[in-house]
């Protein structure tokens, strides 16, 4: 297993590559700079400014200057902030950004999987109907919905919550956000769960077990859970990494300093390294939630084995 | 089991919401605060851009002279100056008990250092401009001359002197701008680029920076070392960046903010009703316009760009599309500058339904009709209201037979776009005065201007713009000049003039000393609350 672990990390680094260099060059297409705004530069000032962050210089050797920094860990300095550098903004943003995520990945994942249990084993009951109409709610109102809303009865009706910021990390900041950002994932958790426990439930080896006269909670915890949650571990992956760098969205509603808002902010701004700096931050987490997933898996399933 | 574990995750959410009705923060201290649209981009006075961080500079900095409450002119760190006869030497005397947050004297080698420092081209200030009035400046900044050959020399610790190029009456204007600030030659000397860290950053204003963490809150304490310490009301100003103007005014009626420099103007009409006198909309200096490319066919026929410019119904965009948070605009200059009288466009005055008759016969006699349509393009910068804007001028000049079509871009494919004269008809554009002065609007519109997107290029406008500057050293008869070659320049329609912008608070009844003016100045040290 430390063979494949070592092995997938190993075949991340070109593929990184291509990404950063695809992202480089693709970023350089579009048309207008870091530097032009409504109140134009005249040439010459716009000039001193491009020399000052190296933009004068062949587009070939900047991509060797971004490269050879990379490999020293400089993301380099943002051109939109210039009080800091691509590192800081990361250093302040990531681990907000983070927290948020994985409290709603968390959320979802208990949650949804209780709520999908709660659905599977009382299919086409009353409470299997709830969860579906629930779920069905929750994976297609849209997240710009659901957090003015949330703002408008927790924060201004019930006045329980703050409207927006991060209150230097209190908790009481974090709920309208978290809540906000794991309402879709607990739909989507809870739909997943329902179909792939049913399907457990059906399966022969659970009727083998119903049969041995093995308790209920035995049968659905020890034994129909261990199958069912594969399609969850599957999900988990790609849910992680798009939740634990940030909602642009989420973000911008709350007020929240994660690091969501730079991808967006930073294309519109062509902050080049500020830009580059989250093609690199998403991938990397990209590639090890997947490896996570597929280490997971064979944890879970003693059929897949990787050596 | 399952039915208990959802009924604990149930009961330990509750709970933690039900914590949180308890939770509110306790300051000892009196605090404002101040919501702002956008996050600043800058602390440093020499790398800003941005109307948001000159409101975060203005109280971290104080420049030779200042602006008050009402956005007038007062002094700064100096107390008194005096100019030469000619217009062109400024003696400025700095206050003795000027001093920096960390204790030393702010002198006249600070400001030196800091005009030197903004006119080097190493620094890449993107505001370098703001100094080309002064001798040997812009020759600093394109590296063509050397700083020690700079007009600006420290007399002594006290007195500073400025030498001008050429008389400019709006000098002491343009050193309201943040670029012009002071930084501590010291500090910078000592710390690097880290000067500019909280906790690091020396200045000479009414606060200092205490903590940023960019998109939530950049949090200034009180500086007891600034010379009128004694009036400051707040111990602590938080700047508290929302960039959602829906989500801005939810914080401003739940106490968060005590004041928003913006408002979702699409909601303006409800937003009175709900604010009433908390709400602030007023006139400031800044023009929304049309660039009209003046040396492209048939765009170079002045009769054809006039009876476009007429045709434009701007009192249904400015109350329909912006409702009423912009104001109909028929000249570059807007209104509100003392002394100066802007040049309207001859037709302001005409009904609507008699500007688009006499629109009408100049463009059939100019062979345009709904059934030869003149094609006309309009390029605007993404934004609902600008679009809106687009969409509705498209539809008033369809009956004329302009054939009008919309081409969006983001902001920076835009002004890149029109920075390189592209080809285009029409394109949005707008003007924010950084000083109060009818120069900083028909500046663009000169020949030279890396502005003048319309390629506007008028002998006698260029020759008018000269007799002004000329008559640097006599005030009324410079304002008479400006205005009569803003007379040639609207008669022209070298650019479409369309609105003019307005300022748009919410401000709680607790603030005081939030005065309304032109330039949206309200700088914390002047505010208070209940």
């Amino acid at each position: 297993m430390l063979r494949y672990v070592f092995r997938r990390l190993l075949t991340a680094i070109p593929t990184l590559f291509v990404i950063v260099t695809m992202a480089f060059f693709l970023m350089r297409v579009a048309p207008g700079g870091p530097f032009n705004q409504e109140r134009g530069l005249s040439p010459e000032i716009k000039a001193n400014l491009e020399a000052q962050f190296g933009l004068n210089d062949p587009l070939w050797l900047q991509y060797v200057h971004y490269l050879g920094n990379l490999l020293r860990g400089n993301f380099g300095p943002s051109y939109n902030m210039p009080d800091f550098t691509v590192t800081e903004l990361f250093a302040k943003g990531l681990p907000i950004s983070v927290q948020l995520g994985a409290s709603a990945l968390i959320l979802a994942l208990l949650l949804g999987s209780v709520l999908g249990t709660i659905a599977a084993l009382n299919q086409n009951k009353l409470g299997d109907y709830t969860v579906i109409a629930l779920a069905t709610a929750g994976s297609t109102i849209p997240t710009f919905v659901i957090a003015p809303v949330i703002q408008l009865l927790f924060g201004l009706t019930w006045k329980l919550l703050p409207i927006g910021g991060w209150g230097d990390g209190a908790f009481i900041n974090k709920v309208g956000p978290v809540l906000t950002l794991a309402l879709p994932q607990i739909a989507i958790v809870a739909r997943l769960m329902r179909g792939s426990m049913i399907e457990s439930l059906r399966s022969h080896h659970i009727r083998t077990t119903r049969a041995l006269g093995l308790s209920d909670w035995s049968v659905v915890v020890k034994h129909a859970l261990r199958g069912a949650i594969l399609p969850i571990v599957s999900f988990t992956g790609p849910a992680a990494a798009a939740l634990l760098t940030g909602s642009v969205i989420v973000e911008t509603i709350f007020s929240i300093p994660g690091v969501g808002r730079y991808f967006v902010d930073a294309a519109l701004n062509r902050d080049y390294t500020l830009v580059m700096g989250t093609v690199v931050v998403i991938a990397i987490f990209t590639i090890v939630f997947n490896l996570i997933v597929d280490v997971m898996y064979a944890v879970v399933d003693p059929r897949v084995r990787y050596d | 089991m399952l039915k208990n574990m959802l009924k604990a995750t149930v009961f330990a959410t509750t709970m933690a919401v039900a914590a949180g009705a308890f939770y509110s923060p306790a300051f000892a201290e009196s605090v404002y605060n101040r919501g702002t649209a956008a996050e600043s981009e800058s602390v440093d006075p020499h790398k800003t851009s941005t109307v948001y961080e000159a409101n975060v500079l203005r109280d971290l900095f104080q420049g030779l002279v200042m602006q008050d409450e009402k956005a007038n002119l007062i002094p700064g760190a100096a107390e008194s100056w005096t100019v030469s006869d000619d217009g062109t030497v400024y003696t400025f005397k700095l206050r003795k008990d000027g001093m920096w947050s960390d204790g030393s004297p702010v002198t006249a080698d600070d400001f030196v250092y800091a005009f030197h420092r903004l006119e080097d081209p190493a620094t890449g200030a993107e505001y370098a401009s703001m100094l080309y009035p002064v001798k040997g400046a812009e020759d600093v900044n394109t590296k063509k001359g050397k700083p020690e050959d700079m007009g600006v020399k420290a007399v002594d610790a006290n007195t500073l002197e400025v030498t001008l190029k050429a008389p400019t009456p709006y000098f002491l204007e343009m050193l309201t701008h943040q670029a012009t600030y002071p930084v501590s030659k010291a500090s910078i000397e000592k710390l690097g680029a880290d000067w500019i860290k909280p906790g690091n950053l020396v200045s000479n204003g009414a606060y200092t920076l205490a903590e940023w963490v960019p998109n939530d809150h950049m949090k200034l304490v009180k500086n007891p070392k600034f010379w009128d310490a004694a009036t400051v009301k707040f111990d602590v100003v938080n700047y508290i960046p929302t960039e959602d103007r829906s989500s801005a005014m939810k914080r401003f009626e739940a106490g968060e903010l005590d004041s928003y420099d913006d408002l979702p103007t699409e909601q303006l009409a409800d937003l009175k009703t709900k604010f009433g006198a908390q709400i602030h909309v007023g006139p400031y200096l800044g023009t929304y316009y049309y660039a009209i490319k003046t040396d492209k066919a048939p765009w170079n026929n002045p009769e054809l760009r006039n009876a476009i410019s007429m045709a434009i119904d701007r009192d249904f965009i400015a109350e329909k599309v912006w409702q009423n948070s912009m104001l109909p605009g028929y000249s570059m200059v807007p209104p509100g500058i003392e002394g100066y009288t802007p040049a309207m466009a001859k037709y302001a005055d005409m009904p609507q339904i008699d500007r688009e008759d006499a629109a009408k016969k100049i463009l059939e006699k100019l062979g345009y009709t709904p059934e030869h349509p003149l094609k006309m393009e309009i390029r605007y910068n993404t934004s609902e209201n600008h679009k809106n804007t687009a969409v509705a001028i498209q539809e008033q000049l369809k009956p004329l037979g302009v054939d009008v079509t919309l081409l969006n871009t983001d902001t920076k494919t835009h002004y890149s776009f029109l920075e390189q004269k592209g080809d285009y008809d029409v394109a949005r554009a707008a003007w924010i005065a950084d000083y109060k002065d009818p120069e900083t609007f028909l500046g663009i519109s000169r020949k030279a201007s890396g502005n003048n997107y319309s390629n506007y290029n008028s002998p006698a406008y260029e020759a008018a713009m000269d007799k002004a500057a000329a008559a640097g050293g006599k005030p009324e008869e410079r304002m008479k000049e400006l205005s009569e070659a803003e007379r040639i320049l609207v008669d022209d329609v070298g650019q479409i003039p369309l609105l003019y912008y307005s300022y748009h608070d919410i401000v709680s009844s607790k603030l005081h000393g939030f005065v309304d003016n032109v330039m949206d100045v309200h700088p914390s040290r002047f505010v208070s609350k209940d």
